[in-house]
């Protein structure tokens, strides 16, 4: 049997996903594949994206049909050369089928659990996919946690490791936030590192997380191999307050829904799990003030307090900045004007989320920028 | 970070969490710290199913013992709340609460309206309600109804241990008389719920499954009963979406309305007495604010109007079942 022939199977996205629904295929059998192109859109009961595909080949056999619910690790396609014989993808198929066990109910993912780490006094949740290199860190925004890159964390750790963290205040971490500035929350990131034994890192930051990683790279450079900044704060002062504000007090799904609905350009993919979840999440005691405390202190009269664009010049690592040109929470324009070292790109058509919404290409690019 | 816990866990960390944070946190009732004249924390009883086990040790007199008297220990905690403590008391069986309705409804629920606004009562009367253990008619009623009907008290039956935790917090923070009711068969099931304390809005429902043709409004238990009925329909090609209310007092009117105007057919399911029930209520709800949506005339699957059955085979006759519930369905579908 030819060596080519590979499988393309349901993507695991994210702690808690089991199964997903095969909503549409994007390509038709006998199309020329390559990696990272968008092969069939999934849903689940959290979120809807594009499965993209890990190998290049020819899109020689669709298995799974549309509206078919299957288990992650199941087959879904077949790609290979042209010159393998339908034979050989029937034989291959089989194979699969007969030595394919589906993930247990109650099975412990060790592959996926998070761990916790203790960074002065609070402890620190994240998770860690992939092995070896210069690690790349993954810093959510205000309100979000390490699941907002879980289309990007598995893609980036096919090269080398990954952390993704839950900030001070946000995810399972320590609800005390200190200060809740971004210097204070660049502190905890430069500690997280100090704990996990880590000399370097690529950063990657989104939205508030941008700022703190970008403050991160200024305190201490050394640290520093590149940045990538997604819809980031500390690069001007507008932000959308009414956002930050609504997002902090909504107590109900209704108040909630319309807030983060603002943060993706296809308002469709803000389900009612993904509502439940946040739910959750402002209900835990202690968050409600950690919010405020780093709205306080992050956005005081509903403007950002840091602005970074003087330092920003001085830093000499690659940089790389990626925004949604409809962003509605941090605005495009922000992108404008920076240092030309600087790597800038604008998606079309996207939203703040864009490392969610646009993760393939996202994906590429970082891994273009630090290789 | 969540990990999985029972019902009766879920319940018992929300008492402990807010007794941890509130000192002015009381627990009053029979045998919940381990019975006059036991020996004491170690062999502590913790109420008649544990939920209040290992809270004596910790607390002390903080967990009191009460005789077998609840209109006195009802009308006790009733006046503490007035005079600044949180006393959650512990009423063993919804059944009993009949010898102390004037304290919980001429006194607790009218002294925020009867002085001006310028009265609190913030107790929280815990209480197991439901038939399936073989408990005869004085032991196994869905009273809630009755509850729901009085001005001044709010009314929560939580079907989850997530749910369970969140809602007893904000019971015990909620500056109003809350009746708290416990299904009995679902002490043992078990769910993911979070480590830290959280407390879950009164008035929400929770939508615990989305579909397309009918919604099957319903609480407690019989959450549990609408699942196993939307799981069996969904091989037949009948998608449900499920209410689970949470609270019945008060009701989150807009969730239902929603769910109506989304499927257009509607079935509710309620453990209790036909007349007068949440099953009523909702329906007369969606007759009169959400008529124009409907396809199909609304169905309600309730338990019969007689006393809960001693008889093993006429008890499980009594309780709405999944099967009833997908007849139910059917029907309004014109599939019967």
């Amino acid at each position: 049997m030819s060596e080519s022939i590979r499988a393309l199977c349901m993507p695991k996205w994210g702690l808690s996903m089991k199964e997903g629904t095969v909503a549409a295929w994007l390509m038709d059998e006998g199309d020329e594949v390559s990696p990272g192109d968008e092969v069939m859109d999934v849903e689940t009961e959290k979120i809807s994206s594009a499965v993209e595909s890990p190998d290049g080949g020819v899109l020689r056999r669709r298995v799974a049909e549309e509206g078919e619910t299957l288990p992650v690790g199941a087959i879904l396609g077949v790609l290979a050369d042209e010159d393998a014989s339908d034979a050989d993808i029937d034989a291959f198929v089989e194979e699969f089928q007969a030595n394919y066990v589906p993930p247990a109910d109650d099975e412990e993912d060790t592959g996926t659990a998070t761990e916790v780490v203790e960074v002065s006094g609070r402890s620190i949740r994240y998770l860690k996919r992939g092995q070896d290199g210069v690690p790349v860190i993954l810093v959510h925004g205000f309100g979000g946690d390490l699941n907002n890159w879980l289309f990007n964390h598995e893609a980036l750790a096919a090269k080398r490791a990954v952390y993704a963290l839950d900030l001070p205040g946000h995810g399972s971490s320590d609800k005390d936030v200190g200060e809740g500035s971004v210097a204070a929350l660049a502190g905890v990131l430069a500690g997280f590192l100090d704990a996990l034994g880590i000399d370097k890192a690529h950063f990657v930051g989104h939205s508030l997380g941008g700022a703190i990683v970008l403050k991160t790279a200024i305190d201490h450079p050394g640290k520093t191999a590149s940045l990538t900044l997604i819809g980031s704060a500390g690069l001007g002062p507008d932000i959308n307050d009414s956002y930050l504000s609504g997002f902090i007090s909504a107590e109900r799904r209704k108040d909630l829904k319309p807030h983060v609905e603002q943060l993706f350009s296809d308002p469709a993919l803000v389900t009612r799990q993904l509502i439940n979840d946040l739910l959750a999440f402002k209900r835990i005691d202690g968050v409600q003030a950690a919010l405020e405390t780093i709205k306080a202190a992050f956005a005081p009269d509903g403007c950002q307090a840091l602005i970074m664009r003087d330092e920003i010049e001085k830093l000499d690592i690659p940089i790389l900045v990626v925004w949604g040109s409809g962003d509605q929470i941090i605005p495009v324009s922000h992108s404008e004007g920076l240092p030309s070292s600087l790597r800038v790109e604008v998606m079309g058509g996207q939203g703040h989320m864009v490392q969610m919404e646009a993760a393939s290409e996202i994906n590429k690019l970082i891994d273009d920028l630090i290789g | 970070m969540a990990r999985t816990i029972s019902y009766q866990q879920a319940i018992g960390e929300a008492l402990d969490q807010e007794m941890a944070r509130d000192e002015t946190v009381v627990i009053m009732g029979e045998d919940v710290a381990g019975g006059a004249g036991s020996p004491g924390e170690d062999d502590a009883w913790g109420g008649v199913l544990g939920v209040t086990k290992g809270l004596y040790g910790k607390y002390g007199d903080r967990v009191m013992d009460t005789p077998i008297t609840e209109s006195a220990f009802i009308g006790a905690a009733v006046g503490a709340a007035t005079a600044g403590l949180r006393p959650v008391a512990e009423l063993m069986f919804i059944d009993f609460m009949g010898v102390c309705f004037d304290q919980i409804f001429n006194q607790a629920a009218k002294f925020r309206y009867m002085f001006g606004g310028k009265a609190e009562t913030p107790v929280v009367i815990r209480t197991m309600y439901g038939a399936g253990f073989r408990a005869a008619a004085q032991h196994s009623q869905c009273l809630y109804p009755v509850f729901t009907h009085i001005p001044g008290l709010k009314v929560v039956t939580p079907a989850t241990p997530y749910d369970a935790k969140g809602l007893l917090i904000q019971s015990i923070r909620d500056n109003d008389p809350v009746i708290f009711c416990e299904h009995k068969a679902l002490y043992t099931i078990e769910g993911d719920v979070p480590e830290e304390a959280y407390a879950i809005p009164f008035g929400e429902a929770n939508v615990t499954r989305e579909g397309d043709d009918v919604s099957i409004v319903t609480l407690g238990r019989m959450v549990h009963v609408a699942e196993e009925a939307a799981t069996a329909l969904e091989k037949d090609g009948i998608s449900c979406e499920i209410v689970d209310l949470r609270t019945t007092s008060p009701m989150d009117e807009d969730t239902i309305i929603e769910t109506v105007e989304n499927t257009g057919r509607l079935v509710v399911l309620d453990e209790s007495n036909p007349r007068c029930s949440i099953a009523t209520d909702v329906a007369a709800l969606v007759s009169q604010e959400a008529f124009s949506a409907l396809k199909a005339p609304i169905r309600m699957v309730t338990a019969p109007h007689v006393p809960v059955p001693f008889a093993d085979n006429l008890e499980d006759l009594y309780i709405p079942d999944s099967g009833q519930v997908q007849q139910a369905v059917r029907t309004v579908m014109g599939k019967d």
